[in-house]
């Protein structure tokens, strides 16, 4: 098991101060949420982990691997799993093939030219595509095609293309937002169920429901600087908090 | 229906009885003669492999008549230096062609989008351009590489077997021409198409529709798509060479002007006017535009005087004069026009055609469900 520890990251966009110093260390197994106002700075500290973005200093390292300077291929070969903020699905593909292909990764690596074994064939993958459909929800419209999803459906499915991969740090940025209650509460379900498999997940969250009810720790992110840390109760009662966050744009 | 056309060995079946049948089935169209069938083939080849890198991928590559030109080159070399016989010229393109693809993707395949298509377009003008000047020991210029009475032939030689009479190429003793020269062009379609069947059919297909529909999702997913990227660039290059080597098999003599950019064009023409993703959409283009390409091309002044010759005369020469910078050499405004109304109606091409009208006769009874997952441009490779 390892963890992630992210030391002195900051970035800024031409004069604007995105991620200042920031410091986080997120236990293996555990759930770490990240919560902060709009523009905080939450995005853009998961860009920095997956390689979307380089930090202009600082270093992130997962277990004893540096992370920063890979290419995104890399980072996900080594584990590490992302859920966008707007969803990144394969939007004219059906949804199992959308779950089918990052299946292909993890089990054929990141190239191998599988060019004659017929798609049909590979009932392993399939099956497990299918099955990780049923989890989340999905698997009655397995045939439909990815892009006529609902903004909350998507989610879920980009949610399954990131669970098949058993990643070893699952990234979520803002997982429920656009769901419906009732779908966000199944999500919520389905989190905890997978973090009976031990993956460390960060979550991005402005529903405070979601993240009182996952939650081991929560960071609070606020202007680019981690002005909390600690348990749920601990940040519930944070005067700091409450002035920059909870009592502010909420 | 569908289900059955799943089946690769029935669609491969299909496939090669209608190919096979093509001197019968075009005879009343007045395309039954060999010339034009072997055009067919040769170009349905280098359309089912630009296909598999332009459906697939989504790179639209603007110089794949490079890859045509040095297959053609190559063929004739080895027409030259090893053996009359085919099947030489045609390994030694196809590894030519795929050899400079590979190098030239590997340079082009650093960017994506617009970007990628000048790459390609400003490569394939530069071979174009070096065939005429610099590299006229290997490309004989413009007067253009042809077969030689003196040419040494080393593999002829050993055999013991001597060119009599006129130089033509040859399958073991059979003469590349005529009929006998469309039935083994006919053969290497039905080869090609049978692999980007199974290509289409296959993870690596999967991988690199992907790539055309979220690329940026790949790289999220643990995939590095750039090889990706240049094995479709390569394979489609090998098409192209191999596409080169039967046009010179057929006529052995290779020029320069195959490189044009027009002729890259004309593929994409080709591709995007059957169905760009389609399994036999390309082919079909391919097969179109050579057929009209035959037809007009061959009007002129006097045939169109003759045609509208009933007609009184001041509305004859009004018709002819509206017609006639269309015909002829002319044909290529035709074409162009011809693709702007696919672009503009038919994005998906003809193959997208037919689904609508077979929806429109199949969707009495199963409308909406069936609607969910029949989105234009995604319904999984069923209905070809
Ligand atoms: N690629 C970029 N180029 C320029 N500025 C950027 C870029 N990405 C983010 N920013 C800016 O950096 C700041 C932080 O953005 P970020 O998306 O990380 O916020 P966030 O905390 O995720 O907000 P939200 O809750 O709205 O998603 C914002 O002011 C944003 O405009
Ligand atoms: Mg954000």
């Amino acid at each position: 098991m390892a963890n992630l520890s992210v030391k002195d990251v900051s970035k800024s966009f031409g004069g604007l101060m995105a991620l200042d110093q920031v410091n986080l260390e997120v236990t293996a197994g555990a759930v770490h949420a990240i919560i902060g106002p709009n523009g905080a700075g939450k995005s853009t500290l998961l860009n920095c982990f997956v390689g979307r973005l380089k930090p202009d200093t600082g270093t992130v390292m997962f277990g004893d691997q540096p992370l920063l300077g890979l290419p995104p291929h890399r980072i996900n070969q080594a584990g590490v799993a992302r859920v966008f903020q707007t969803p990144e699905i394969f939007e004219d593909l059906t949804l199992v093939d959308n779950v089918m292909i990052p299946a292909f990764a993890r089990r054929d690596g990141a190239f191998k030219l599988n060019a004659l074994p017929s798609l049909s064939k590979q009932t392993d993958v399939r099956d497990h595509a299918e099955h990780v459909l049923e989890d989340v929800g999905l698997a009655d419209s397995r045939n439909a095609i990815a892009g006529t999803l609902s903004r909350g459906d998507k989610r879920r499915l980009e949610l399954a293309m990131c669970l098949v991969q058993d990643p070893r740090l699952l990234l979520l940025d803002e997982p429920t937002a656009g769901m419906s209650r009732a779908d966000t509460n199944n999500t919520i379900d389905l989190l905890k169920k997978i973090g009976e498999r031990g993956i460390t997940k960060i979550v991005i969250e402005h529903d405070m429901h979601v993240v009182f009810s996952l939650a081991h720790r929560i960071s609070v992110l606020a202007q680019g600087t981690v002005i909390a840390e600690g348990s749920p109760d601990e940040i519930k009662g944070n005067p700091k908090v409450q002035e920059a966050y909870l009592g502010g744009t909420h | 229906m569908a289900k059955f056309l799943r089946n690769d060995l029935v669609v491969l079946a299909i496939f090669a009885v209608v190919v096979l049948a093509m001197p019968i089935w075009l005879q009343p169209l007045g395309a039954g003669y060999p010339d034009l069938l072997q055009r067919f083939a040769i170009y349905g080849i280098f359309a089912i492999g630009f296909n598999i890198l332009f459906g697939l991928t989504g790179y639209l590559s603007f110089g794949h008549a490079a890859f045509l030109g040095v297959g053609s080159y190559a063929a004739v070399w080895s027409f030259k230096l090893l053996s009359l016989n085919v099947i030489p010229a045609v390994m030694l393109s196809i590894v030519v062609a795929g050899l400079f693809a590979a190098v030239i993707g590997f340079i082009c395949l650093r960017r994506s989008g617009i970007y990628f298509s000048i790459l390609t377009l400003a490569f394939a003008q530069m071979s174009y351009n070096l065939a005429y000047s610099v590299l006229t020991p290997i490309t004989n210029g413009e007067t253009g590489l042809r077969v030689l009475r003196a040419d040494p032939r080393v593999i002829d030689g050993m055999l013991g077997v001597d060119a009599k009479g006129v130089l033509v190429t040859d399958l073991f003793g059979i003469s590349m021409s005529g009929y006998s020269g469309f039935y083994f062009c006919a053969a290497m379609l039905i080869i090609g198409f049978f692999f980007a069947m199974r290509i289409m059919r296959s993870p690596f297909g999967m991988m690199l529709k992907a790539i055309k529909s979220n690329q940026n999702r790949m790289s999220y997913t643990g995939f590095n798509t750039r090889p990706y990227a240049l094995a479709a660039f390569v394979i489609s290059g090998m098409y192209a060479g191999l596409a080169g080597a039967l046009l010179a098999a057929t006529d052995p003599l290779a020029g320069a002007e195959r490189m044009q950019w027009t002729a890259s064009g004309e593929v994409v023409l080709m591709t995007i006017l059957g169905g760009a993703g389609t399994l036999v959409g390309p082919f079909l283009g391919a097969g179109i535009i050579k057929y009209f390409e035959n037809i007009f091309s061959a009007f002129n002044q006097q045939a169109l005087n003759q045609a509208f010759s009933f007609l009184p005369e001041w509305l004859q020469d009004i018709v002819v004069g509206v017609i006639s910078p269309f015909v002829g050499e002319g044909w290529h405004l035709t074409l162009g026009v011809v693709f702007m109304l696919i672009v503009i109606f038919l994005p998906g091409g003809l193959m997208e055609g037919f689904r609508r009208l077979g929806r429109l006769f199949t969707s009495g009874g199963n409308g909406p469900d069936r609607r969910k997952a029949a989105s234009p441009a995604a319904q999984p490779q069923a209905a070809e």
